[in-house]
C-alpha cells in the first residue's frame, strides 16, 4: 500500500541502507513473493517501455537514451548500470488502469427490457519498478482527478488499492527533462514505498534503499542489506545536486498559471497550429493526461451491449463535438485547450499544475514542439 | 452510484445507468418529444433542482446528458425534452411507452431559486433551451408569491418549433399568475400573427428594472451572448444574468475531461453559470 491520499500510514524511520545487485535482485523476488505482480522497463521496439518482469535480468542493463524535440534513441554500452536512462514513451497509466477498461455489459431480457452488470474489477496487485520522481508525481496528480473527488474511477481506484511503487531517483535527466522548474525531481520525496538511487563509483555497482512508507519498510526488512556510509550518502546527494543542474530544459513555472489564463488571445497560438499536426501523441505520452471517451457498442446480434472507457485526447475533433459541430475546430484552439488546462486551469480545478516536467511531450511530438518554448513565447 | 470512498468494498462504477420503463411520450414539435419516464427508485423521491439534467442512455447506442424538464414539486414524474440531432437522440426520440432505457443522475448545479426569491425574474429562452427552464417555471407557478414580476421571452425558430405550445398560451391567459410571456420566431408564414425575429429583439422592447432583477437564459451560444448584451444594456450586473452552457459531456461526473469550459467542468461547476464567474469566456471562440 503506497502512502496514498486515502491511506497514509505511520511511516517507519529507518537508516538509508546500501544494497549489491544481488539484494535488488532479492529485493524484487520479496516482492514477488508477497504477491505482487512485477512491472518494470524493460527494451521494446527501440524504446524503454513498461511491462512484466520475472526479475532483474529483464531490466535494460547498459542501456541509456538521448531525447530531444521530436527525437529519441537508445544505445547500449559496457556499463552494468540498470537505471541510466529516463521515462520512455509509455507511463505508469498504462496499468492505472490502462487505455482500454471494460465499465459494464448489459443483456437484453425476453420482456423487451435489459439489465446491467458490472464485470469483476481486475485488481492487479501491481509492483512498479523504477518510478521515477515525476512519474511518482504524475500518479499523485492522478490520485486526485480520479479518486479525490466526489466520484472516483473504482477501475483505477482497485488498481491503487494494492500498488507497491519503487521508486528511483535521476541522476541523470535527459535532454527534455524540466521536473527541477516544478520540484518534481529529480529526488524522490514522497508517495513511494522504497526508492533506489544507483551508485556506480568505486568499488561498483550498488543502491542506496530508503523507506518511504510502512509497506516499504514490511518489504525491506526482510531483504539483506548494510548501513550506507556516510561517503555513500554524500555521493548520493551529490549525483541528484548534479542532476537538478543538467536538465535539458527549464521552465518558468512561478506565474505560469495566470501568463496562461491572460493569453487566451495571443498570436502565438497561430504559430503553433501551423507545426501542430493535432496528432494526439502528446497527449497519449503525457502521464498526467487523464480524458477518456466513453463507447457504447453491441454485438452483431444487437442484444448484447457494452460501454468501453479508452483514453481520449483534447486534440482530436469528436472531443468537443457538440450538435452541429466540434467547439474547437480549429487546431490553434485545440493547443491552446491543451496548453491552458495542463498549466493554468489544472490549478482551479486540482489546487496544482497538471504537468511533472518529464518532457515526453517534447521528445514524443513529431514535429518537435516543445511545451518549454510555447511557454516562453507567450 | 455516489462513491463511498472510506469504504472501498462498497464502491459502485460511477457510469453504470438504472433501467427505467418509458411511462408516456408527449410529442411537441416534429422532431421533439417528451419522455416521462418512471424515475429511478430514491429514498423520498427522484429529487432535482430546476436546470439539472440526467444522463439518458439508449440500449446499444450511446448516452446523452438531457436536462430535466419536468415540475421539481412533482419528483414521482420524469421528464425529458428531447430533440433527435444525433445518433443517440434519434434513437431516444424512437422509444414507445413500456420500452427501457438507463438512466444516471441527477447532475450539474442547477438555477439558483434561492437568489432569485423576492426579486424580478428574466427567463429568456432560445429553442430547446426551454427545456431546462420549465422546471423553473413550474417552481415559480408553485411558490408565486416568493417571486416579483416573473416574465419569460421565448424565441423559436417557427411557429411549428414552439416548444409546449399549450402551456405557454395556459401560463399567458392566466390573469392570476402574472406571468408575462412573449414568444418570437425566426421565420414564420402568412399565419403567424406573433412577434417575428430573435429574442432579443423582445428584450429590446421590455421593460426591465435594474435594481432587484436577476435573469436566467438559456439557448444557443450565440443568442446567450446576445441576450446577455441587450441584458447589460438595462444595466443589469454581470452578477444578476445566469446561463446554462454546454460542451460535450461522456461521464457527467468529472472523470472523462470533456465538458472543459475554461477552468470549470460544466458537469458539476455548471451547467448553470453566474456570468461574472466565466469571466469573458462567452465572448471567446473554441472555449
Amino acid at each position: 500500500m503506497v502512502a496514498s491520499i486515502c491511506h497514509a500510514r505511520e511511516v517507519a524511520k529507518r537508516e538509508p541502507t546500501i544494497l549489491g545487485r544481488e539484494g535488488l535482485s532479492a529485493l524484487l523476488d520479496t516482492l514477488r513473493a508477497n504477491g505482487y505482480q512485477l512491472v518494470g522497463p524493460v527494451v521494446r521496439a527501440g524504446a524503454i517501455a513498461y511491462e512484466a518482469i520475472a526479475g532483474l535480468d529483464d531490466l535494460p542493463a547498459g542501456w541509456s537514451d538521448s531525447q530531444e524535440p521530436g527525437r529519441y534513441r537508445l544505445s547500449r554500452n559496457d556499463s552494468p548500470a540498470l537505471f541510466a536512462y529516463t521515462v520512455g514513451p509509455q507511463s505508469w497509466k498504462k496499468f492505472l488502469p490502462g487505455a482500454v477498461t471494460t465499465l459494464w455489459q448489459a443483456k437484453r431480457q425476453p420482456d423487451g427490457g435489459f439489465v446491467i452488470a458490472e464485470p469483476p474489477t481486475a485488481a492487479g496487485n501491481y509492483a512498479f519498478i523504477g518510478v521515477r520522481p515525476c512519474e511518482l508525481a504524475a500518479i499523485s496528480i492522478q490520485d486526485r482527478v480520479l479518486q479525490g473527488g466526489e466520484y472516483c474511477s473504482t477501475a483505477y481506484l482497485a488498481r491503487r488499492q494494492k500498488n507497491f511503487l519503487l521508486a528511483v531517483n535521476c541522476t541523470r535527466p535527459g535532454g527534455t527533462c524540466f521536473c527541477h522548474s516544478w520540484g518534481t525531481g529529480p529526488k524522490a520525496s514522497a508517495n513511494f514505498d522504497l526508492v533506489l538511487t544507483e551508485l556506480l563509483s568505486p568499488p561498483g555497482q550498488r543502491f542506496l534503499l530508503e523507506i518511504g512508507s510502512a509497506t516499504g519498510a514490511e518489504i525491506a526488512v526482510q531483504i539483506p542489506q548494510q548501513i550506507a556510509s556516510p561517503h555513500e550518502l554524500a555521493e548520493s546527494a551529490q549525483l541528484l545536486e548534479r542532476a537538478s543542474h543538467q536538465m535539458g530544459r527549464t521552465l518558468a513555472t512561478a506565474g505560469v498559471k495566470e501568463l496562461l489564463a491572460r493569453n487566451i488571445e495571443h498570436p502565438h497560438w497561430e504559430s503553433v497550429a501551423e507545426r501542430c499536426l493535432g496528432c494526439a501523441n502528446c497527449t497519449m505520452v503525457c502521464p498526467t493526461c487523464f480524458c477518456t471517451t466513453l463507447s457504447d457498442t453491441t454485438n452483431l446480434t444487437g442484444d448484447q451491449a457494452e460501454r468501453v472507457a479508452s483514453w481520449d485526447s483534447c486534440f482530436t475533433l469528436a472531443y468537443s463535438y457538440l450538435h452541429g459541430g466540434s467547439v474547437r475546430s480549429s487546431r490553434q484552439a485545440r493547443y491552446r485547450q491543451w496548453l491552458t488546462h495542463k498549466l493554468s486551469n489544472w490549478f482551479a480545478q486540482f489546487g496544482e499544475a497538471g504537468c511533472v516536467g518529464c518532457g515526453r511531450c517534447i521528445t514524443w511530438c513529431p514535429v518537435g514542439i516543445d511545451l518549454t518554448a510555447e511557454v516562453g513565447a507567450l | 452510484m455516489k462513491l463511498a470512498k472510506s469504504v472501498p468494498g462498497a464502491v459502485t462504477e460511477a457510469m453504470v445507468p438504472e433501467v427505467v420503463r418509458v411511462r408516456q411520450v408527449i410529442r411537441e414539435t416534429g422532431d421533439t418529444i417528451t419522455l416521462n419516464i418512471a424515475p429511478p427508485p430514491r429514498a423520498g423521491g427522484f429529487l432535482f433542482k430546476p436546470g439539472q439534467f440526467n444522463m439518458l442512455y439508449a440500449f446499444g447506442k450511446g448516452e446523452v446528458p438531457i436536462s430535466i424538464s419536468g415540475d421539481p414539486g412533482h419528483p414521482s414524474e420524469l421528464l425529458h425534452t428531447v430533440r433527435a440531432v444525433g445518433l443517440v437522440t434519434s434513437e431516444l426520440t424512437k422509444l414507445q411507452i413500456g420500452d427501457r432505457l438507463g438512466v444516471r443522475g441527477p447532475y450539474g448545479n442547477g438555477w439558483p431559486m434561492e437568489r432569485a426569491k423576492g426579486n424580478d425574474l428574466v427567463i429568456v429562452a432560445g429553442g430547446l433551451g426551454l427545456a431546462p427552464l420549465r422546471p423553473v417555471i413550474y417552481h415559480v407557478l408553485r411558490q408565486r408569491g416568493e417571486f416579483r414580476r416573473v416574465a419569460l421571452y421565448y424565441g423559436a425558430r417557427t411557429p411549428q418549433d414552439i416548444l409546449f405550445l399549450h402551456e405557454l398560451e395556459h401560463w399567458r391567459g392566466r390573469l392570476d399568475l402574472d406571468l408575462s410571456v412573449e414568444v418570437t420566431v425566426d421565420r414564420a408564414g402568412a399565419d403567424w400573427f406573433g412577434h417575428v425575429g430573435v429574442v432579443t429583439a423582445l428584450l429590446a422592447n421590455a421593460y426591465l428594472a435594474t435594481d432587484g432583477t436577476v435573469a436566467f437564459v438559456c439557448g444557443p451560444e450565440i443568442m446567450m451572448r446576445f441576450a446577455v448584451r441587450e441584458l447589460e444594456r438595462y444595466g443589469l450586473a454581470r452578477t444578476q444574468i445566469w446561463l446554462s452552457l454546454e460542451r460535450n459531456m461522456k461521464c457527467g461526473v468529472g472523470l472523462c475531461g470533456h465538458c472543459q469550459y475554461g477552468p470549470t467542468f460544466v458537469c458539476h461547476d455548471g451547467p448553470v453559470y453566474r456570468l461574472d464567474s466565466i469571466g469573458d469566456l462567452l465572448s471567446r471562440r473554441e472555449i
